[in-house]
């Protein structure tokens, strides 16, 4: 059960934005932004990084419905996202991705551990400036929802079918639910 | 800010309503306080310093009180439900499974809302990304205290939706 009084039956985030839509708005926003706005890194690679944060984080929420998403966006080679959830270092994706959920993978520890090193390595892998600055935000953004989902205890589906639905929706756009009612 | 407009208007507006809304049973104050209580503990220079010297503009402290509830907020004369609502504010900043139903139900139980409590979990969880946004990408930052102090009656005036 959650720790505030939201709807029930509600899963993760949409349950909290139908509480409190005057802060959820601008966490969709965000999300809406992050994910699915104009960035040098593809969508699928996007929800990549936030389904790898995630799991880190141990948010199975968060890592479940962003995982999903990436399936959806990547198609024939979905298996890529179980395989980076698993061991990124081995996965079969780029090595300018490695390099990218490295840095991701620092900043959710926190801000100071991503170094020059981390850095460089990136941009001689061929990362630009704006890739950088979407895999930092997306990670730090990724810490925020992680902790508000598990923070206020909302409720956690566990059936995979429930979570390639929410990623199909997910695939479409965030758009913010109505307002609970009661 | 600058470097991208349209990720930063999300994440002012989010500060915005978050922090300086009026239509809220926490005070300015007691929210830039858990702001920068979070941002202590992850280390971020900037948002400490930033978020402190706010704090302490409307909370009328000084930089030395403000530091003094940062590294042990019990022994100080905040209100209790304040202390509960910093407690659960630090669990978040460890994780979001770390805010124990325990700390729920004292917030409760000193007389907590819902709302106080999903919005200390919020702002907790907010400053973590915005100290990771700030420390990740290495932006700098004044290093003298007293540069915030001084900016902080504007700050407090002009609000998060000037920010560029």
């Amino acid at each position: 059960m959650a720790h505030i009084n939201v709807p029930e039956g509600v899963p993760g985030i949409r349950s909290l934005v139908m509480f409190r839509p005057e802060t959820g708005k601008y966490l969709y926003e965000l999300a809406q932004e992050l994910l699915r706005g104009e960035s040098p890194l593809s969508q699928a690679e996007r929800e990549l990084i936030a389904a790898y944060v995630s799991k880190r984080n141990d948010c199975l929420f968060c890592m479940s419905s962003h995982a999903a998403a990436a399936r959806c966006l990547y198609q024939s080679d979905e298996a890529i996202v179980d395989e980076v959830l698993k061991d990124m270092s081995s996965a079969a994706i780029s090595d300018k991705m490695k390099a990218l959920l490295n840095i991701a993978g620092k900043v959710q520890i926190l801000g100071k551990e991503v170094t020059k090193e981390d850095i460089d390595l990136a941009k001689q892998e061929g990362a630009t400036d704006k890739e950088l600055h979407d895999t930092v935000l997306i990670a730090a953004a990724f810490c925020m929802f992680n902790r508000y989902v598990d923070g206020l205890a909302s409720f956690t589906p566990t059936d995979p079918e429930v979570y390639k639905e929410m990623g199909k929706h997910m695939v479409k756009g965030y758009n913010l639910p109505p307002k609970q009612t009661s | 800010m600058e470097y991208r407009p349209e990720t930063a208007a999300p994440l002012n507006g989010l500060a915005e309503i978050l922090l300086r809304s009026d239509d809220n049973s926490l005070s300015r104050g007691e929210r830039e306080l858990i702001g920068t209580y979070v941002s202590y503990l992850n280390d971020c220079f900037f948002c400490q310093n930033v978020h402190g010297a706010l704090a302490g503009h409307y909370l009328q402290c000084d930089i030395d009180q403000i530091d003094a509830i940062k590294a042990n907020f019990n022994t100080t004369d905040l209100s209790a439900k304040m202390k509960a609502l910093l407690s659960i504010a630090a669990s978040v900043q460890q994780g979001g499974k770390n805010v124990t139903a325990g700390q729920i139900e004292q917030a409760k139980t000193i007389g907590a809302s819902d709302k106080e409590i999903h919005d200390t979990v919020l702002i907790s969880a907010a400053f973590c990304m915005f100290n990771r946004y700030v420390d990740g990408l290495a932006t700098g930052s004044p290093q003298d205290r007293q540069f915030y102090v001084n900016r902080a009656q504007q700050r407090a005036e002009d609000g998060y939706l000037l920010l560029r």
